[in-house]
């Protein structure tokens, strides 16, 4: 059978592709866009490895046909740095050590972006909560969380 | 999976004379959490897939002529969470949905997915049993309207016909003094299936009960709805010896599974301790509101 033709936005810019009905966004974006920092970690929505950002809403693109993203707008990690010039979520992920094999990192990245955008002074437990969806097996999640937190107290003094 | 076919019609006419057509190889895609993880491990293989968000009815939160609230069987908990006034008036009926998986899934998931789905377990169900909720569905034949808790009729099966689709789930104006409370037992904080699920909607005249709805999931084939619950709880203060009855009243509506999650006696007993404190928090909200 014919492939679907999909027109969409990925990171601002204008994106058509070709997919197969049952393949994922997150198939599309690594396979045949060649977008391969959002990661496949489990394939069923539980380890968050694969979260995108969906018209800003954060989702996970394992969950997701690559044929709902007709029409709508994509955010991945790599829409995240400015060129050359990191996020302030990835500058102190690097400072603090917020990483180990990097594996879930892209995922925590878009999804703790995804937070600071709709909330920009999260308390710890709320950070928590809103990562509960992004498995890391090696940091133990307090780096994490705390660069999180300690970007947000970054960004809000930059906004002042 | 080389014939499958993805369509995303714009119309719910469309759309039921799609999945209607395909004769019972279709599935409906809403949020697809539960969707996209069954077909990858080969449970479903849908020949055709009806995406129902372009369709406006299944996405709207609305008010209705009676003041009650109508919500789109494929609006997800985000949304919903970022409705101005929803979950002021049904918190329960809110925090059911939004203990459904991680913020990632909560921005897909929805209540109609929830209920089509079909499990015992379902987060969002008892809220919506509590709250006296209706479910819409068309299909080829027209549509009906059904308390939510007639849809589903055992674990991964509904009462809906072939060819119907969920459009909307209809909640009734709600009295002053009301609110609603879902609790799950689980053995951690987020991210897991409830062993036992509880939701109380109450309306209180100053200390007294005047009406009552309670549910149950995970304790039984399907979500119940305890009829004895809530008539131990009208007309009470909400004194300990109500209290008392309506535990006993939920425990012994439950007929549930042994499995890792619980034994039966586990969860025979957590669901009255739950109905306790649910009653406690939807009183407390009752009488703020």
């Amino acid at each position: 059978m014919a492939k679907m033709h999909i027109t969409t936005t990925i990171n601002g810019e204008p994106t058509e592709f070709l997919c197969e009905p049952y393949e994922t966004m997150l198939d599309v974006l690594r396979d045949n866009l060649g977008m391969t920092g959002s990661k496949e970690g489990c394939g069923s929505g539980d380890c968050g490895a694969c979260s995108v950002t969906l018209d800003d809403r954060l989702v996970c693109s394992c969950l997701m046909l690559a044929a709902e993203a007709e029409g709508h707008e994509i955010r991945t990690i790599e829409g995240m740095s400015e060129g050359e010039a990191l996020h302030p979520l990835q500058q102190k992920f690097l400072e603090t050590a917020a990483l180990q094999c990097g594996i879930c990192t892209p995922g925590v990245l878009v999804a703790a972006d995804a937070l600071l955008k709709k909330n920009p002074n999260p308390s710890e437990t709320e950070v928590r909560y809103w990562l509960a969806g992004n498995l890391c097996r090696c940091t133990g999640y307090d780096k994490i969380v705390r660069a999180v937190l300690e970007t947000a107290a970054d960004l809000r003094g930059a906004a002042e | 999976m080389t014939d499958i076919q993805y369509v995303a019609p714009s119309t719910l006419d469309e759309a039921v004379g799609a999945y209607a057509a395909a004769k019972g190889a279709a599935r409906i895609l809403a949020g697809g959490t539960d969707l996209l993880v069954q077909m990858r491990a080969g449970m479903v293989k849908p020949g055709l897939i009806v995406d129902i968000k372009k369709v406006a009815e299944l996405s709207v939160i609305e008010k209705t002529p009676e003041g009650g609230f109508r919500i789109g069987a494929a609006v997800s908990g985000a949304v919903l969470e970022e409705h101005p006034t929803f979950g002021k008036v049904w918190p329960g009926v809110l925090e059911g949905l939004n203990l459904i998986g991680s913020t990632q899934v909560q921005g897909r998931a929805s209540a109609g997915g929830n209920l089509c789905n079909g499990s015992p377990a379902a987060d969002s169900i008892p809220g919506l049993v509590a709250a006296g909720a209706i479910a819409t569905v068309q299909g080829p034949n027209g549509r009906r309207n059904i308390p939510v808790e007639q849809v589903p009729t055992g674990p991964g099966k509904t009462s809906l016909a072939p060819g119907e689709i969920l459009v909307s789930f209809t909640l009734p104006p709600r009295p002053a003094h009301s609110s609603d409370a879902y609790l799950r037992m689980i053995p951690r904080t987020e991210m897991d299936i409830a062993v036992v699920g509880c939701a109380v909607s109450l309306t209180m005249d100053g200390d007294t009960c005047t009406a009552a709805r309670v549910s149950l999931g995970a304790v039984a084939p399907t979500v119940l709805l305890v009829e004895d619950a809530a008539k131990a709880l009208v007309l009470t203060k909400l004194d300990d010896a109500s209290l008392d009855k309506a535990a006993a009243a939920c425990s012994a509506a439950c007929n549930p599974i042994d499995d890792k999650r619980g034994t039966i006696a586990y969860r025979t007993k957590v669901a009255g301790v739950l109905l306790k404190r649910t009653t406690a928090i939807a009183a407390e909200r009752a009488k703020g509101g």
